[in-house]
């Protein structure tokens, strides 16, 4: 099996759907020639050409919108925004247009987008760089929202995605975008959305996270098994729908939960899960559910590694959930 | 020949004369204007800050083929059939008819609202007319007259005016927020200019994958500030898509008028920002809409790219039954309107050379009569949307959290007037 790092399973995966169903067309702001900022996208316009790897101007309204109308004539558009700090010009299109199409029309016509963009911090990348807004779209009734953590996941997870009949917005955590390598099957591939993955398996405490924070929740997992304290690592995946299943099943055996992501805490999607917990396995809980998170503050430029919920952050939260 | 010539300053509507200006000198070939990119250097000079109004008809730059006396300019006469220039009067009228009985049942209290087209059919019903049959329309929410003509049933109209089971849009939407997907017509949303990048994007799909169609975008001038009027005319110049943007220049978005949307001397002459023709036209002139939007529907098709289209026409009703257009504007600044009136002036044309008679309104208005309350009738007695329906189509198949919400709502107490 070869290894690889995120941005080259991304690349395995866009290429070999876009071999496999013609109906696939790529677009976004220099994801032709010279293959995306991040060089996702590389290869692919010598590929396929102008008419499937589409530079476009610089507008991700525009981008969005049109890609809506390419999506109710019949193709499967996968935008790319440069990064998901911008993707706020084409809100409007996404949520009061691409969300609603099908059920607006009563299901005369539906529109399918994947829409990539690269999120979180970890670049020194200052606000505009470093944002992680999935809840902002969770709340919007009928997106799904999706965030791998690995290289293979990256790949199955996309191909699950360009194949969901639902709009799906696919965040992808570029401080891990080669900085995670690991083994990814080769062709067809298909990691099925809406199923968390039990990382690490452990008895004391649950800690759910996704993208690039798994990485500091195993690394705390660590740290924390060295007190003796055994955790149980959930790397969510699809963050909606989320697996429910999973994350009440990990509660129930440990009664003790930590929620790590990078968004900021008020509203984020931790919010929704502790109170999904709180709805589903009250009775289970040995210790109040702890978040760690993102501040509710702009991302700052200078003290990025203050502001995102690293390992450090993380230990001393399920020690102390640990002993609550 | 000069293209996008700039329009004399407006005339106030009360002077408008009475006669066709023989200087018109068909300027519907602005969509074909020679030059680097069909721009002319001369017209981007800034004009003087004139009062735009869409009285000023009488411009040069404006293609009118349809005269005060009835008769049609052969130089821009679209040369229809009698049968289809009847049929096409018919449904100007059918649509005029449907707006008012609408009003009157919202007045009831029977529907909740009504956003319609009065005095604004001939610049509707000509662009639909246009449309080829593999063409898509694209509509804002004034257009419900065009979808009737392409085949969207009156009786879903009607229910969607409902909001009951057999409502295309299954009770999710307010009244006038069709879709027909048979009449190749798709689906309304309420926020401004949505359509225009989605028609855009639709045509360019075409474009890719070579197939020949034509999207016609509907939107006001309202629409024109909006950043999707931008992305939309950017992309379709750049991308040469096969779209036609046509612009419903009624004079007033809710309250503001036109000069508060731009400081353009005219909305037709931001194409040439854009890398494509614009054309202003009689939007109450039904051959000369027909005319312009038909051969920007062939220039599209022959992969020369979109245009831009501005219909000079007048709202003369609210701009919707949530409306009191007399708060911001006195009803007697209608009467220039009323006497441009593109049903009374296709009616003198009918009846000079189509044997027409005040007997057939007669008739037609006592069908449309019986069509409607029949309707009317059945979308009353037509159940509402079931609960379940509400949590349907959200997602393709019912996720878990949509699963248990609807249990909570079934298994709950019902609201009061639940199912009327």
């Amino acid at each position: 099996m070869p290894q690889m790092n995120m941005v080259q399973a991304i690349n395995d995966a866009l290429r070999l759907e876009m071999r496999r169903d013609p109906r696939v067309v790529l677009m976004g702001e220099d994801i032709g020639k010279v293959g995306g900022v991040f060089r996702v996208t590389q290869g692919l316009f010598d590929e396929f050409g102008d008419d499937r790897v589409i530079d476009t101007p610089l507008s991700e309204g525009g981008i969005i919108g049109t890609a809506i109308g390419m999506a109710l004539y019949g193709l499967v558009p996968v935008p790319e925004i440069q990064f998901g700090d911008f993707i706020f010009p084409a809100y409007d299109q996404i949520v009061s247009e691409l969300a609603k199409y099908r059920y607006r029309s009563g299901g005369e016509y539906s529109a399918k987008l994947v829409i990539r963009t690269p999120v979180g911090g970890g670049i020194r990348g200052g606000h505009y760089h470093s944002q992680s807004p999935e809840a902002q779209f969770i709340h919007v009734a009928g997106l799904k929202v999706v965030c791998p953590a690995t290289p293979a996941d990256a790949k199955g997870l996309l191909l699950a995605s360009i194949r969901d009949p639902d709009p799906v917005l696919f965040f992808e955590p570029k401080r891990v975008y080669r900085a995670a390598k690991g083994d990814v099957p080769e062709g067809d591939f298909v990691v099925p959305l809406g199923k968390a993955n039990v990382v690490k398996p452990g008895k004391d405490v649950t800690i759910v996270a996704w993208g690039a924070m798994l990485y500091e929740a195993l690394d705390a997992a660590q740290k924390a098994a060295e007190k003796g304290i055994d955790c149980e690592v959930i790397d969510l995946r699809t963050l909606w729908p989320i697996d429910i299943d999973t994350i009440i099943e990990s509660v129930k055996k440990t009664g003790r939960v930590v929620v790590v992501h990078e968004a900021p805490k008020s509203c984020g999607l931790g919010s929704e899960i502790v109170a999904l917990i709180n709805e589903k396995a009250f009775l289970h809980l040995e210790a109040p559910p702890k978040r760690v998170t993102g501040f509710d503050t702009p991302f700052p430029y200078t003290l990025e590694n203050e502001y995102l919920p690293l390992s450090h952050r993380i230990v001393p939260a399920v020690v102390e959930t640990a002993g609550y | 020949m000069s293209s996008m010539p700039a329009p004399k300053p407006a005339q106030p509507p009360a002077h408008l004369e009475d006669g066709h200006d023989t200087s018109n000198k068909a300027q519907v070939s602005t969509a074909h204007r020679p030059g680097t990119n069909g721009v002319d250097t001369s017209t981007l000079a800034v004009g003087p800050a004139v009062a735009r109004h869409p009285g000023d008809t009488k411009s040069a730059d404006v293609v009118k083929c349809l005269r005060d006396d009835g008769s049609l300019d052969p130089r821009t006469d679209p040369n229809l059939s009698s049968e289809e220039v009847v049929a096409l009067y018919e449904a100007m009228l059918r649509t005029r008819i449907l707006d008012d009985r609408l009003v009157t049942l919202q007045r009831q209290g029977r529907i909740g609202f009504h956003i319609g087209s009065l005095g604004e059919e001939a610049a509707i019903l000509g662009s639909a007319f246009a449309m080829r049959p593999q063409d898509w329309m694209f509509p804002c929410y004034r257009e419900f007259g065009g979808a009737l003509w392409r085949g969207m049933p009156l009786q879903r109209y009607v229910d969607n005016m409902f909001g009951n089971s057999n409502d295309p849009a299954k009770g999710r939407q307010m009244p006038d927020h069709y879709c027909y997907r048979k009449a190749k017509v798709t689906s309304i949303s309420s926020p401004i200019g949505t359509q225009i990048t989605q028609g855009v994007g639709f045509a360019w799909g075409a474009k890719i994958k070579h197939d020949d169609l034509v999207t016609m975008i509907y939107f006001g001038e309202g629409a024109t500030s909006s950043n999707e009027f931008h992305n939309g005319m950017n992309f379709a110049g750049v991308f040469k898509t096969p779209a036609v943007f046509f612009c419903r220049n009624n004079g007033w978005a809710i309250s503001v008028p036109t000069e508060r949307q731009t400081a353009s001397r005219t909305f037709a002459e931001k194409a040439v920002a854009y890398g494509m023709p614009g054309v202003r036209v009689d939007g109450n002139d039904l051959f000369a809409v027909i005319k312009v939007t038909r051969e920007a529907v062939e220039r599209a098709a022959r992969g020369e790219g979109p245009t831009l289209i501005e219909a000079m026409t007048y709202r003369l009703s609210g701009h919707s039954t949530s409306d009191d257009p007399k708060a911001y504007r006195p009803d007697g600044t209608l009467d220039p309107w009323r006497a441009q009136d593109p049903l009374a002036r296709l009616r003198k044309h009918l009846h000079k050379h189509h044997g027409w008679t005040e007997a057939r309104d007669k008739d037609l208005e006592a069908r449309v009569d019986a069509e409607l309350r029949e309707a009317v009738k059945i979308a009353e007695a037509t159940p509402a949307p079931s609960l379940d329906s509400m949590f349907e189509e959200v997602f393709a198949d019912l996720p878990w959290h949509l699963s248990e919400q609807k249990a909570e709502l079934v298994n709950g107490p019902r609201a009061k007037g639940h199912g009327h």
